[in-house]
């Protein structure tokens, strides 16, 4: 059997396509790496014997179309999939069994994909470092004490140790793109509106949007192509035509106008992210673009209105979380008020709990002018800024994270500092535009750095074109000695 | 921005979370400073901006007033921890 360890997924695609293998092979493949990295507590849930009965049917079949053929790809735990536990990375949704099916995993198995498990994530997507799971904290193979971002960490995992070929995340503040800078991997947040959001557990619904994490650019444009599409049971779901962004795939950067936002230039940044960027720069100068300095004024606002609107809205999604219509509930309390107050006490996780204070606070009476509503007003200036930019350049390019991968419990004590990973991937959610990570070097420790390429409004295809082109010169390498087998 | 106990307690009840005494003096600590983080905003005028609570530009679409699943009562009384025959049970509402 060849090694598919080395595999990407668009070549297990052809691999299968070919019928050179079968997804009884893949998938026998993928469940022993599984089995062999229980260490990196990457998994929630695992269906083996319903994917090894899939790939089977799936070998049977005569004729076969779809992008993804009898490929078995694990997914976030923030998917419901059917008759599938999803919790959420919750204690309060640690028996649910959703009797119905997310948009986004419907679009993955309707084009031939198998589900392989359920991935690790902090709990209801809040974190940034895959510590505030109540299924325990997930280790980065890059390092055995090191975290692997979040809150998509179990998928930025499980990718990286190659226990699935691809995987979705979902990001909010850049729960895809910060793992995959910490992972050596490729994570792309699509457009606000272009993946459903219907059947993912909601934290920040103006915000939240599914995406691909993957070993390489061109598999990151066919997984988009596979999740993406128009959805009438998602009221913000853009109304428009399915892209091909794999076969549309290219590597022309020529003339492109690449803007450098110098707000993102902050203080203490270390000096390997500032030389990191500088390489990206010359880079894509190298290939024909054109580098303009930008500036996106209100950048450093972006944190405070995301952590004033994000908690808001998170109140009031979790606000379903009664103990009555399905989840965990507390046998204690002498009436209904008490049987919620101590069903969510004991169900929800610290950093929840902090978040729906905080959401709670922030909307209630007194206080809703001062703090959501000059958010939201905040938020339309950020919006601005980068529509202004927009309309001289083609992408902006930014370091993806202020730091490498830390270790676990670093910084689980100040909220503020775990907030501050977040500096460069929160301002393209308040404006809801797309962006790309990609792996392009590493620091003085050997830990993966990643650069962020963001452009307009449904412009996937340019972001993943330069990322393409800067991959093949990035030509990065990560060996993993597979420590964790 | 100061956030004392007291006010903890009382997010904390609008919540329906109910919080261990012994958790409120590193929560209320938290939660300020997370306050007095996002109060930086309030160094820009924004009495000319109009707020953003959409990014997508659109009004949302009307549907045909028709059900399109339903008869699904047995699927949404599952994951209930308490039922019976066709209703969700809670404790004692009403005495």
């Amino acid at each position: 059997m060849s090694d598919f360890n080395k595999s990407s997924l668009s070549e297990i695609v052809n691999l299968i396509k070919s019928k050179k293998v079968s997804s009884s092979e893949i998938t026998s493949h993928y469940i022993k790496n599984i089995e062999k990295g229980k260490k990196l507590n990457s998994f929630i849930t695992t269906c083996f014997e319903e994917a090894l009965k899939k790939a089977k049917e799936f070998d049977n079949k005569k004729n076969f179309n779809g992008l993804l053929p009898g490929v078995p790809l694990a997914v976030k735990d923030l998917f419901c999939t059917k008759n599938v536990k999803t919790t959420a990375g919750s204690k309060i949704l640690e028996n649910f069994i959703p009797t119905y099916e997310s948009s986004v995993t419907h679009n993955l198995w309707s084009e031939g994909a198998i589900l392989l498990g359920k991935l690790n994530c902090d709990e209801f997507a809040m974190g940034s470092s895959n510590e505030t799971s109540y299924f325990g904290n997930v280790i980065n193979p890059i390092g055995k004490d090191l975290v692997p971002g979040g809150s998509s960490g179990g998928s930025a995992s499980a990718l990286a140790a190659n226990l699935t070929p691809a995987t979705i995340g979902t990001d909010t503040g850049g729960s895809i793109r910060q793992p995959a800078s910490f992972t050596g991997t490729v994570g792309l947040k699509p457009t606000y509106g272009l993946c459903s959001r219907w059947g993912i557990v909601a934290f920040a619904s103006s915000l939240d949007q599914a995406g691909p994490m993957t070993k390489n650019v061109e598999d990151c444009a066919l997984l988009l192509e596979a999740m993406s599409g128009y959805d009438g049971k998602d009221s913000t779901s853009i109304n428009k035509k399915k892209e091909k962004y794999s076969k549309n795939l290219n590597q022309k950067v020529k003339g492109l106008k690449i803007g450098i936002p110098k707000e993102y230039r902050i203080e203490n940044m270390p000096k390997e992210i500032d030389s990191l960027w500088k390489k990206g720069i010359d880079i894509l100068k190298k290939s024909g673009a054109k580098i303009i300095d930008i500036s996106l004024p209100h950048t450093k606002y972006a944190l405070s209105t995301y952590y004033i609107v994000a908690p808001a809205e998170a109140s009031s999604n979790l606000a379903r979380y009664d103990g009555v219509k399905y989840g965990y509930r507390s046998n204690k309390g002498k009436n209904l008020i008490e049987m919620y107050e101590n069903t969510r006490g004991e169900g929800f996780g610290d950093e929840v709990k902090r978040r729906v204070l905080i959401g709670t606070y922030v909307l209630s009476s007194g206080y809703y002018d001062a703090y959501y509503l000059k958010a939201q007003k905040v938020r339309r200036l950020i919006k601005n800024d980068f529509d202004k930019c927009f309309k001289s350049v083609d992408a902006i390019l930014t370091p993806s994270t202020p730091s490498s991968a830390f270790k676990i419990g670093e910084k689980t004590n100040d909220p503020i500092s775990m907030y501050l990973n977040d500096i460069f991937t929160v301002p393209v959610n308040l404006a809801g535009i797309p962006a790309i990570s990609i792996p392009a070097g590493q620091d003085n420790k050997g830990h993966p750095l990643g650069l962020q390429l963001i452009s307009k409004a449904l412009d996937e295809q340019k972001i993943l074109n330069i990322a393409f082109a800067m991959e093949k010169s990035i030509a990065f390498k990560q060996s993993l000695n597979r420590w964790w087998e | 921005m100061s956030i004392d106990k007291n006010q903890v307690k009382k997010v904390a009840k609008l919540s329906r979370i109910s919080l261990d005494d012994s958790k409120l003096e590193s929560l209320s600590k938290d939660l300020a400073s997370i306050l007095n983080f996002v109060e930086q905003l309030n160094k820009l005028d924004t009495k000319k901006t109009e707020p953003l609570s959409s990014v997508v530009d659109k009004t949302l679409e009307p549907r045909i007033d028709k059900i399109n699943d339903g008869k699904i009562k047995k699927e949404i009384l599952k994951n209930s921890p308490d039922k019976n025959e066709d209703f969700f049970i809670v404790p004692k509402v009403v005495e």
